[in-house]
């Protein structure tokens, strides 16, 4: 899977560190960062709930 | 002897103690939208179920959050009643002015804070355990906790929490005719001025000096006033609800209260299914179509306003299994008691930091901790626009 996050979208809700924080940072504006772009296993699953778990639309999954 | 009769309340604002009302439910079951008037005595869609709920609160383009005229108060300058509420604001305005404050709300920076926040709920538990039982939950633990926390983030002066308190509830009390609740909304406002006007001349390391000092030049008096008084009220009067019908939903449940109290790691999905299961904000704000669309296969006219319930959503099959169970053992649900869309709680972070806090800490404290009352005799405060408690009398 590969992880997209679109920053313009973020309103910095920070639900996604909090579901999946391997994957995912805040940058001091409390907008997304990707810290992982292909989560494996745990993660990997960590990153759907955080997807889910959105409630701008700013991530999305790309199956690889 | 003759008493106000108090209006009998819209649908989506009616609770049945810790459950949306029993008709809410049926409308879920309907295909299409419900429908409901609203206190000024509009007709509105009414959406119940979960998705829908995600569809309308998730498109702030086809569903406006300024649609709706403010109730006008006498003396109030047009357009200062909305100005700097970021719930009734819409993109790009709302985005410029919401990523001013999403900094101060970073899961990290709100990390940081913990420590404060155990120590603010160990003094209030201390006062308590000095005291004796019985006390009253509300006014003892669950309001001065995230009152001290907000207070102390935006620099606010505590001593003045009587005031704002009494405000706060007055604004957000469904039964008060709508002319007062806006006056009193911009009383509340010229407080605020007061304190906006101090940190102008003298800008503190508080988020009012913060906003001062790094966006003073971005943001208008009276942006900074509705930005500030939006932050105090929506950061003392939700946390505080949940954190007293939160606990009485746990004593009600003791086997789950003591999962809470007893294993750390069940603390963060518990807050979740509490906050799903209590849903303590009724609806946010209205939403009105900006086009003629479809929600549900219901035709929705452009200007036709919609009210979303949100414990409705939350008690949806579609969102958990058995949803009228609080399950605090459950995987965190994507639940919409923050809301959904660009409008979700920007506080959250804190909230959940503070509850993830208070619980544990007060059933760890007070291990036989029970309600002092018979469960038929607490008081609801279900007319308000966050529903919770009006005092929960316990024991230990």
């Amino acid at each position: 899977m590969k992880i997209k996050a679109d920053r313009d979208v973020c309103i910095g809700a920070g639900n996604c560190v909090l579901a999946a924080e391997n994957v995912f940072d805040q940058d001091d504006d409390a907008i997304v960062v990707v810290l992982e772009e292909s989560p494996q296993d745990e993660d990997a699953e960590s990153a759907r709930n955080a997807v889910g778990s959105c409630p701008s639309g700013a991530l999305s999954i790309e199956e690889t | 002897m003759a008493t106000a009769q108090a209006p009998v309340l819209p649908l989506h604002m009616r609770r049945d103690r810790f459950d949306p009302p029993a008709e809410i439910a049926a409308i879920r079951e309907q295909p299409g939208l419900g429908r409901v008037t609203t206190p000024i005595g509009r007709p509105a869609w009414l959406v119940t179920r979960y998705e829908d709920a995600r569809e309308v609160l998730g498109d702030a383009t086809r569903f406006s959050s300024a649609g709706l005229p403010v109730i006008p108060v006498p003396g109030a300058a047009p357009g200062e009643q909305r100005s700097g509420n970021l719930l009734m604001l819409d993109p790009p305005e709302h985005t410029r002015l919401r990523r001013l404050l999403t900094g101060e709300f970073t899961v990290k920076r709100i990390r940081r804070l913990q420590p404060r926040i155990a120590e603010i709920v160990d003094a209030q538990l201390d006062a308590m355990e000095q005291a004796g039982p019985p006390a009253d939950l509300v006014p003892d633990f669950a309001l001065p906790v995230p009152s001290l926390v907000i207070c102390e983030l935006l620099g606010v002066p505590y001593a003045d929490r009587a005031e704002f308190h009494s405000r706060a509830a007055k604004q957000l009390d469904l039964t008060r005719p709508l002319e007062e609740r806006g006056q009193v909304a911009m009383e509340s406002r010229a407080y605020m001025g007061e304190l906006v006007d101090r940190a102008f001349a003298e800008p503190g390391d508080d988020m009012l000096g913060m906003l001062v000092r790094e966006h003073g030049d971005d943001l208008t008096r009276t942006e900074l006033i509705g930005i500030s008084s939006l932050l105090l009220i929506a950061g003392h009067e939700t946390t505080a609800n949940m954190l007293a019908i939160g606990t009485l939903a746990l004593l009600r449940h003791p086997e789950q209260a003591a999962v809470v109290r007893d294993d750390p790691e069940a603390t963060a999905p518990a807050v979740e299914e509490l906050m799903r299961f209590l849903s303590v904000v009724h609806t946010g704000v209205p939403r009105v179509a900006t086009a003629d669309t479809e929600v549900a296969g219901q035709a929705v006219g452009a200007g036709d306003v919609l009210v979303v319930s949100l414990p409705a959503a939350d008690r949806d099959r579609a969102l958990v299994e058995d949803p009228d169970r609080l399950d605090v053992g459950r995987a965190a649900s994507h639940h919409v008691a923050f809301g959904h869309g660009v409008h979700h709680c920007l506080g959250a972070p804190l909230a959940r930091m503070e509850m993830a806090t208070a619980f544990p800490a007060l059933l760890r404290r007070f291990p036989t901790l029970a309600p002092a009352i018979p469960f038929e005799d607490v008081d609801f405060r279900s007319a308000s626009v966050v529903h919770g408690l009006r005092s929960l009398p316990v024991t230990w």
